[in-house]
Protein backbone atom coordinates (compact mmCIF):
# COMPACT_ATOMS: atom_id res chain seq x y z
CA UNK A 1 0.00 0.00 0.00
CA UNK A 2 1.44 3.72 -0.95
CA UNK A 3 1.81 5.93 1.71
CA UNK A 4 -0.58 8.80 2.52
CA UNK A 5 1.02 11.71 1.59
CA UNK A 6 -1.57 14.95 3.01
CA UNK A 7 1.66 17.44 1.60
CA UNK A 8 1.17 16.38 -1.97
CA UNK A 9 -1.47 19.15 -2.31
CA UNK A 10 0.57 22.32 -1.00
CA UNK A 11 1.60 24.61 -3.71
CA UNK A 12 5.87 25.04 -4.17
CA UNK A 13 7.07 22.75 -2.05
CA UNK A 14 9.09 19.41 -2.02
CA UNK A 15 8.40 17.69 1.45
CA UNK A 16 11.70 15.78 2.57
CA UNK A 17 9.89 12.54 2.91
CA UNK A 18 11.52 9.03 2.30
CA UNK A 19 10.88 8.87 -1.97
CA UNK A 20 13.14 11.94 -1.73
CA UNK A 21 15.98 10.78 0.81
CA UNK A 22 16.12 7.49 -1.04
CA UNK A 23 16.74 9.63 -4.45
CA UNK A 24 18.85 12.22 -3.33
CA UNK A 25 20.86 10.14 -1.08
CA UNK A 26 23.66 10.29 -3.07
CA UNK A 27 23.56 14.15 -3.96
CA UNK A 28 23.50 15.31 0.05
CA UNK A 29 26.16 13.25 0.60
CA UNK A 30 28.08 15.05 -1.78
CA UNK A 31 26.82 17.79 -0.64
CA UNK A 32 28.41 16.96 3.06
CA UNK A 33 31.59 15.46 1.37
CA UNK A 34 31.97 19.70 0.46
CA UNK A 35 32.28 19.88 4.58
CA UNK A 36 35.87 19.36 4.28
CA UNK A 37 38.18 21.98 2.83
CA UNK A 38 40.14 19.43 1.11
CA UNK A 39 37.25 18.52 -0.84
CA UNK A 40 35.90 21.81 -2.01
CA UNK A 41 39.37 22.77 -3.67
CA UNK A 42 38.91 19.42 -5.55
CA UNK A 43 35.81 19.81 -6.34
CA UNK A 44 36.32 23.94 -7.63
CA UNK A 45 39.38 22.52 -9.33
CA UNK A 46 37.77 19.87 -11.71
CA UNK A 47 33.75 20.41 -10.64
CA UNK A 48 32.83 17.53 -13.46
CA UNK A 49 35.31 15.44 -12.37
CA UNK A 50 34.20 15.66 -8.72
CA UNK A 51 30.73 15.39 -9.53
CA UNK A 52 31.05 12.01 -11.37
CA UNK A 53 33.32 10.25 -8.16
CA UNK A 54 29.39 10.24 -7.15
CA UNK A 55 26.30 8.09 -7.68
CA UNK A 56 24.01 10.56 -8.87
CA UNK A 57 21.62 10.66 -11.73
CA UNK A 58 23.10 12.81 -14.87
CA UNK A 59 20.52 15.11 -13.61
CA UNK A 60 21.28 15.70 -10.49
CA UNK A 61 25.28 16.36 -11.41
CA UNK A 62 23.48 19.00 -14.32
CA UNK A 63 22.03 20.24 -11.53
CA UNK A 64 24.50 20.84 -9.18
CA UNK A 65 26.80 22.00 -11.97
CA UNK A 66 24.15 25.16 -12.25
CA UNK A 67 23.36 25.60 -9.11
CA UNK A 68 20.01 25.16 -9.72
CA UNK A 69 18.63 24.59 -6.53
CA UNK A 70 15.22 24.28 -7.39
CA UNK A 71 15.73 21.78 -9.66
CA UNK A 72 17.91 19.97 -6.91
CA UNK A 73 15.07 20.02 -4.23
CA UNK A 74 12.85 18.55 -6.91
CA UNK A 75 15.31 15.62 -7.38
CA UNK A 76 16.33 14.99 -3.81
CA UNK A 77 18.24 18.01 -2.63
CA UNK A 78 17.55 19.17 0.79
CA UNK A 79 17.97 22.50 1.63
CA UNK A 80 20.57 22.07 4.55
CA UNK A 81 23.17 19.37 2.46
CA UNK A 82 22.54 22.03 -0.06
CA UNK A 83 23.28 24.56 1.63
CA UNK A 84 27.26 23.18 1.90
CA UNK A 85 27.01 23.31 -1.93
CA UNK A 86 26.16 27.03 -1.68
CA UNK A 87 28.25 28.04 1.18
CA UNK A 88 31.09 26.73 -1.44
CA UNK A 89 29.70 29.44 -3.18
CA UNK A 90 30.12 31.28 -0.61
CA UNK A 91 26.39 32.13 -1.38
CA UNK A 92 23.64 32.47 1.62
CA UNK A 93 20.13 30.85 2.21
CA UNK A 94 18.97 34.16 1.13
CA UNK A 95 20.52 33.69 -2.27
CA UNK A 96 19.48 30.12 -2.59
CA UNK A 97 16.03 30.97 -1.29
CA UNK A 98 15.42 34.02 -3.74
CA UNK A 99 16.71 31.87 -6.39
CA UNK A 100 13.93 28.75 -6.03
CA UNK A 101 11.63 31.39 -5.76
CA UNK A 102 12.40 32.94 -9.36
CA UNK A 103 12.89 36.44 -7.84
CA UNK A 104 15.95 38.33 -7.88
CA UNK A 105 17.52 38.84 -4.48
CA UNK A 106 16.63 42.28 -3.71
CA UNK A 107 13.09 41.37 -4.43
CA UNK A 108 12.88 38.73 -2.22
CA UNK A 109 14.42 40.54 0.79
CA UNK A 110 12.22 43.18 0.59
CA UNK A 111 9.20 40.57 0.33
CA UNK A 112 11.07 39.37 3.99
CA UNK A 113 11.29 42.99 5.46
CA UNK A 114 7.56 43.45 4.47
CA UNK A 115 6.60 40.27 6.06
CA UNK A 116 7.12 37.42 3.73
CA UNK A 117 4.91 35.75 1.67
CA UNK A 118 1.64 35.38 2.38
CA UNK A 119 -0.18 32.39 3.36
CA UNK A 120 -2.95 33.09 1.67
CA UNK A 121 -3.21 31.73 -1.44
CA UNK A 122 -0.37 29.77 -1.19
CA UNK A 123 -1.95 27.04 0.93
CA UNK A 124 -3.55 24.99 -1.79
CA UNK A 125 -2.47 23.90 -5.58
CA UNK A 126 -4.95 25.33 -7.61
CA UNK A 127 -6.20 27.79 -4.60
CA UNK A 128 -7.08 31.36 -5.69
CA UNK B 1 16.84 16.54 44.10
CA UNK B 2 16.74 18.06 40.54
CA UNK B 3 13.77 20.85 39.94
CA UNK B 4 12.48 22.03 36.44
CA UNK B 5 12.73 25.72 37.40
CA UNK B 6 11.63 26.81 33.93
CA UNK B 7 11.53 26.84 29.86
CA UNK B 8 12.60 28.78 27.31
CA UNK B 9 12.05 28.47 23.37
CA UNK B 10 13.37 30.67 20.48
CA UNK B 11 14.49 30.50 17.16
CA UNK B 12 17.91 29.35 16.31
CA UNK B 13 18.79 30.98 12.65
CA UNK B 14 21.54 30.94 11.74
CA UNK B 15 22.55 34.18 10.54
CA UNK B 16 21.86 35.62 14.42
CA UNK B 17 24.80 33.87 15.50
CA UNK B 18 26.51 35.58 12.39
CA UNK B 19 25.35 38.92 13.94
CA UNK B 20 26.41 38.12 17.80
CA UNK B 21 29.71 36.62 16.15
CA UNK B 22 30.28 40.10 13.63
CA UNK B 23 29.32 42.96 17.00
CA UNK B 24 26.73 43.76 14.46
CA UNK B 25 23.69 43.44 16.84
CA UNK B 26 22.94 47.02 16.59
CA UNK B 27 22.54 47.71 13.30
CA UNK B 28 19.01 48.78 12.67
CA UNK B 29 17.99 45.57 10.81
CA UNK B 30 19.08 43.38 14.18
CA UNK B 31 18.29 45.55 17.01
CA UNK B 32 14.51 45.01 17.32
CA UNK B 33 15.73 41.21 17.28
CA UNK B 34 18.21 41.50 19.96
CA UNK B 35 16.12 43.79 21.82
CA UNK B 36 13.51 41.03 22.36
CA UNK B 37 16.15 39.01 24.37
CA UNK B 38 17.09 41.68 26.83
CA UNK B 39 14.78 40.46 29.29
CA UNK B 40 15.63 37.02 29.43
CA UNK B 41 19.65 37.55 29.64
CA UNK B 42 18.69 40.07 32.64
CA UNK B 43 16.50 37.28 34.39
CA UNK B 44 18.93 34.88 33.80
CA UNK B 45 22.32 36.49 34.52
CA UNK B 46 20.09 36.78 38.33
CA UNK B 47 19.75 33.25 39.01
CA UNK B 48 21.54 30.95 35.82
CA UNK B 49 20.51 27.48 36.15
CA UNK B 50 22.89 24.16 36.99
CA UNK B 51 21.86 22.95 33.39
CA UNK B 52 20.15 23.34 30.49
CA UNK B 53 18.44 20.83 28.96
CA UNK B 54 18.45 21.86 25.41
CA UNK B 55 16.20 20.71 22.57
CA UNK B 56 17.34 21.53 19.10
CA UNK B 57 17.82 19.43 15.98
CA UNK B 58 20.94 19.48 13.53
CA UNK B 59 20.66 20.86 10.06
CA UNK B 60 23.58 18.54 8.50
CA UNK B 61 26.35 18.92 10.87
CA UNK B 62 26.56 15.98 13.12
CA UNK B 63 24.42 13.69 11.26
CA UNK B 64 23.85 13.15 7.78
CA UNK B 65 21.61 10.84 5.53
CA UNK B 66 23.92 7.80 7.27
CA UNK B 67 22.23 7.36 10.46
CA UNK B 68 18.87 9.62 10.94
CA UNK B 69 18.02 8.94 14.71
CA UNK B 70 14.52 10.91 15.74
CA UNK B 71 15.55 11.81 19.39
CA UNK B 72 19.34 11.47 20.75
CA UNK B 73 20.58 12.87 23.71
CA UNK B 74 24.46 13.84 24.29
CA UNK B 75 26.29 11.90 27.24
CA UNK B 76 29.19 13.23 26.51
CA UNK B 77 31.46 15.27 28.85
CA UNK B 78 31.77 18.47 26.04
CA UNK B 79 30.31 18.61 23.01
CA UNK B 80 32.66 20.83 19.82
CA UNK B 81 31.14 23.57 18.20
CA UNK B 82 30.61 22.34 14.70
CA UNK B 83 32.40 23.24 11.65
CA UNK B 84 29.18 23.84 9.17
CA UNK B 85 31.42 24.27 5.93
CA UNK B 86 33.03 28.14 7.13
CA UNK B 87 35.00 27.24 10.15
CA UNK B 88 33.26 26.46 13.62
CA UNK B 89 31.46 29.23 15.56
CA UNK B 90 33.94 31.41 17.52
CA UNK B 91 31.49 30.17 20.47
CA UNK B 92 33.16 28.57 23.94
CA UNK B 93 33.43 24.94 24.22
CA UNK B 94 30.03 23.00 25.46
CA UNK B 95 30.26 21.20 28.73
CA UNK B 96 28.00 18.36 29.24
CA UNK B 97 26.57 16.63 32.05
CA UNK B 98 26.99 13.13 31.48
CA UNK B 99 25.68 12.03 35.17
CA UNK B 100 22.17 13.30 34.39
CA UNK B 101 22.23 13.17 30.90
CA UNK B 102 22.72 9.01 30.95
CA UNK B 103 20.04 9.30 34.03
CA UNK B 104 17.86 10.95 32.16
CA UNK B 105 18.67 8.25 29.17
CA UNK B 106 17.87 5.16 31.19
CA UNK B 107 15.02 6.79 32.69
CA UNK B 108 13.38 7.78 29.30
CA UNK B 109 13.95 4.83 28.12
CA UNK B 110 12.30 3.01 30.25
CA UNK B 111 9.48 4.85 30.10
CA UNK B 112 9.19 3.78 26.15
CA UNK B 113 10.98 6.43 24.21
CA UNK B 114 14.00 4.68 22.76
CA UNK B 115 16.56 7.65 22.44
CA UNK B 116 19.53 7.30 20.77
CA UNK B 117 22.51 7.67 23.15
CA UNK B 118 25.68 10.09 21.26
CA UNK B 119 28.76 9.80 23.49
CA UNK B 120 30.94 11.89 20.34
CA UNK B 121 29.11 14.65 18.56
CA UNK B 122 29.74 18.20 17.34
CA UNK B 123 27.08 20.76 17.94
CA UNK B 124 25.90 23.23 15.28
CA UNK B 125 23.96 26.71 15.07
CA UNK B 126 21.01 24.86 15.95
CA UNK B 127 22.30 24.68 19.66
CA UNK B 128 24.69 27.25 20.19
CA UNK B 129 22.67 30.55 18.37
CA UNK B 130 20.09 30.00 21.55
CA UNK B 131 23.22 30.17 23.71
CA UNK B 132 24.78 32.96 22.04
CA UNK B 133 21.14 34.69 22.34
CA UNK B 134 20.89 34.19 25.91
CA UNK B 135 24.21 34.70 27.45
CA UNK B 136 26.39 37.15 24.84
CA UNK B 137 29.91 36.14 23.99
CA UNK B 138 31.42 34.79 27.51
CA UNK B 139 34.79 33.61 27.54
CA UNK B 140 32.68 30.10 29.05
CA UNK B 141 29.05 29.24 29.19
CA UNK B 142 27.74 29.61 32.42
CA UNK B 143 25.74 26.39 32.36
CA UNK B 144 26.50 22.96 32.00
CA UNK B 145 24.20 21.66 28.83
CA UNK B 146 22.59 18.37 27.66
CA UNK B 147 22.37 18.22 23.96
CA UNK B 148 18.79 16.38 23.20
CA UNK B 149 19.06 16.56 18.55
CA UNK B 150 15.65 16.08 17.11
CA UNK B 151 15.44 14.80 13.77
CA UNK B 152 13.16 17.14 12.04
CA UNK B 153 15.19 16.98 8.69
CA UNK B 154 13.74 13.50 7.08
CA UNK B 155 9.82 14.01 7.15
CA UNK B 156 8.56 12.83 9.36
CA UNK B 157 9.56 14.40 12.37
CA UNK B 158 8.15 13.10 15.61
CA UNK B 159 4.40 13.97 15.88
CA UNK B 160 3.31 17.04 18.27
CA UNK B 161 1.68 14.40 20.84
CA UNK B 162 4.78 12.19 21.18
CA UNK B 163 7.09 15.59 21.63
CA UNK B 164 4.56 16.67 24.15
CA UNK B 165 4.71 13.20 25.82
CA UNK B 166 8.68 13.00 25.65
CA UNK B 167 8.48 16.18 27.26
CA UNK B 168 6.80 14.84 30.84
CA UNK B 169 8.65 11.54 30.77
CA UNK B 170 11.89 13.99 30.39
CA UNK B 171 10.06 15.83 33.75
CA UNK B 172 9.68 12.66 35.80
CA UNK B 173 13.38 11.71 34.77
CA UNK B 174 15.02 14.91 35.68
CA UNK B 175 12.61 14.91 38.67
CA UNK B 176 14.10 11.62 40.05
CA UNK B 177 17.84 12.63 39.69
CA UNK B 178 19.22 12.66 43.26
CA UNK B 179 21.60 15.51 42.65
CA UNK B 180 20.38 19.26 44.10
CA UNK B 181 20.39 20.71 40.75
CA UNK B 182 18.11 23.81 39.17
CA UNK B 183 17.33 22.44 35.42
CA UNK B 184 15.69 24.50 32.69
CA UNK B 185 14.61 23.31 29.59
CA UNK B 186 14.85 24.81 26.26
CA UNK B 187 13.09 24.23 23.27
CA UNK B 188 14.14 26.08 19.84
CA UNK B 189 13.85 26.07 16.49
CA UNK B 190 10.67 27.60 14.32
CA UNK B 191 8.83 29.69 13.94
CA UNK B 192 7.21 29.91 10.64
CA UNK B 193 9.76 29.87 7.46
CA UNK B 194 10.10 27.73 4.21
CA UNK B 195 13.21 27.96 2.56
CA UNK B 196 12.49 25.19 -0.31
CA UNK B 197 10.89 25.16 -3.37
CA UNK B 198 8.98 27.96 -5.04
CA UNK B 199 6.71 29.13 -2.03
CA UNK B 200 10.58 29.98 -0.02
CA UNK B 201 9.78 33.08 1.99
CA UNK B 202 6.45 31.45 3.59
CA UNK B 203 5.20 33.32 7.25
CA UNK B 204 2.42 33.40 9.23
CA UNK B 205 2.23 35.29 11.40
CA UNK B 206 -1.39 35.07 12.75
CA UNK B 207 -0.37 31.18 12.94
CA UNK B 208 2.39 31.79 14.90
CA UNK B 209 1.12 34.28 17.29
CA UNK B 210 -1.88 31.74 18.27
CA UNK B 211 1.03 29.24 18.53
CA UNK B 212 2.63 31.12 21.27
CA UNK B 213 -0.58 32.11 22.50
CA UNK B 214 -1.59 28.60 23.35
CA UNK B 215 1.81 27.01 24.79
CA UNK B 216 1.45 28.21 28.30
CA UNK B 217 -2.33 27.08 29.06
CA UNK B 218 -3.62 24.93 26.21
CA UNK B 219 -0.82 22.49 25.22
CA UNK B 220 -3.01 19.85 24.37
CA UNK B 221 -4.53 21.58 21.71
CA UNK B 222 -1.20 22.55 20.28
CA UNK B 223 -0.25 18.89 20.70
CA UNK B 224 -3.16 17.81 18.55
CA UNK B 225 -2.07 19.96 14.99
CA UNK B 226 -0.63 17.05 12.73
CA UNK B 227 1.84 17.62 10.32
CA UNK B 228 0.59 18.71 7.14
CA UNK B 229 -1.00 21.86 9.63
CA UNK B 230 2.63 22.96 10.13
CA UNK B 231 4.07 22.41 6.68
CA UNK B 232 0.73 24.16 4.98
CA UNK B 233 0.19 27.17 7.82
CA UNK B 234 4.05 27.72 8.84
CA UNK B 235 6.49 26.39 5.88
CA UNK B 236 8.09 23.35 5.57
CA UNK B 237 10.69 24.33 8.03
CA UNK B 238 7.95 25.73 11.06
CA UNK B 239 7.89 21.75 11.95
CA UNK B 240 10.58 22.87 14.05
CA UNK B 241 8.25 23.92 16.50
CA UNK B 242 7.38 20.44 17.49
CA UNK B 243 10.53 20.61 19.56
CA UNK B 244 8.82 23.41 21.58
CA UNK B 245 6.15 20.77 22.59
CA UNK B 246 9.63 18.79 24.55
CA UNK B 247 9.96 21.25 26.26
CA UNK B 248 6.25 22.47 27.39
CA UNK B 249 5.63 18.96 28.58
CA UNK B 250 8.85 18.64 30.45
CA UNK B 251 7.59 22.06 32.64
CA UNK B 252 4.77 20.23 34.35
CA UNK B 253 0.98 21.35 33.93
CA UNK B 254 0.78 25.18 35.87
CA UNK B 255 3.07 27.37 33.98
CA UNK B 256 3.39 30.91 34.27
CA UNK B 257 4.39 33.46 31.39
CA UNK B 258 7.16 35.40 32.12
CA UNK B 259 7.95 37.07 28.30
CA UNK B 260 7.27 37.04 24.76
CA UNK B 261 8.63 38.46 21.79
CA UNK B 262 8.18 37.93 18.30
CA UNK B 263 9.63 39.81 15.10
CA UNK B 264 9.77 39.42 11.13
CA UNK B 265 11.93 38.97 9.32
CA UNK B 266 15.29 36.87 10.57
CA UNK B 267 17.08 36.35 7.09
CA UNK B 268 13.69 33.78 5.89
CA UNK B 269 12.60 33.09 9.31
CA UNK B 270 9.96 34.73 11.72
CA UNK B 271 11.41 34.90 15.03
CA UNK B 272 9.71 33.83 18.28
CA UNK B 273 10.60 33.79 22.21
CA UNK B 274 8.83 33.08 25.29
CA UNK B 275 9.99 32.52 28.96
CA UNK B 276 7.88 29.99 31.05
CA UNK B 277 8.34 29.58 34.74
CA UNK B 278 7.59 25.52 35.53
CA UNK B 279 5.17 24.27 37.73
CA UNK B 280 6.22 23.63 41.28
Amino acid sequence: MALSKPYADIPGTTVFDSDMARRGYHLNQFCMSLMKAANRERFKANERAYVDEWKMAEEQKQGVLARDYKRLVELGGNIYFLAKLFSTDGKTFVHAAAQMTGMPEDEYKKMMLEGGRSPDGNRYVGEK
Amino acid sequence: MARITAGVSTSHIPLIGRAIDTNSTDDPYWKPVFQGYEFTKRWLAEKPPDVIFLIYNDHASAFDLRIIPTFAIGCAEEFKPADEGYGPRPVPLVKGAPDLAWHIAQSVIEQDFDLTIINEMDVDHGLTVPLSLMFGRPEAWPCRVIPFAVNVVVYPAPNGRRCYLLGKAIRNAIQSFDEDLDVQVWGTGGMSHQIQGPRSGLINQAWDKRFLDRLADSPEELAAIPHVEYIREAGSEGIEMVMWLIMRGALGDEVKELHRHYHVPASNTAVGHIVLEASK
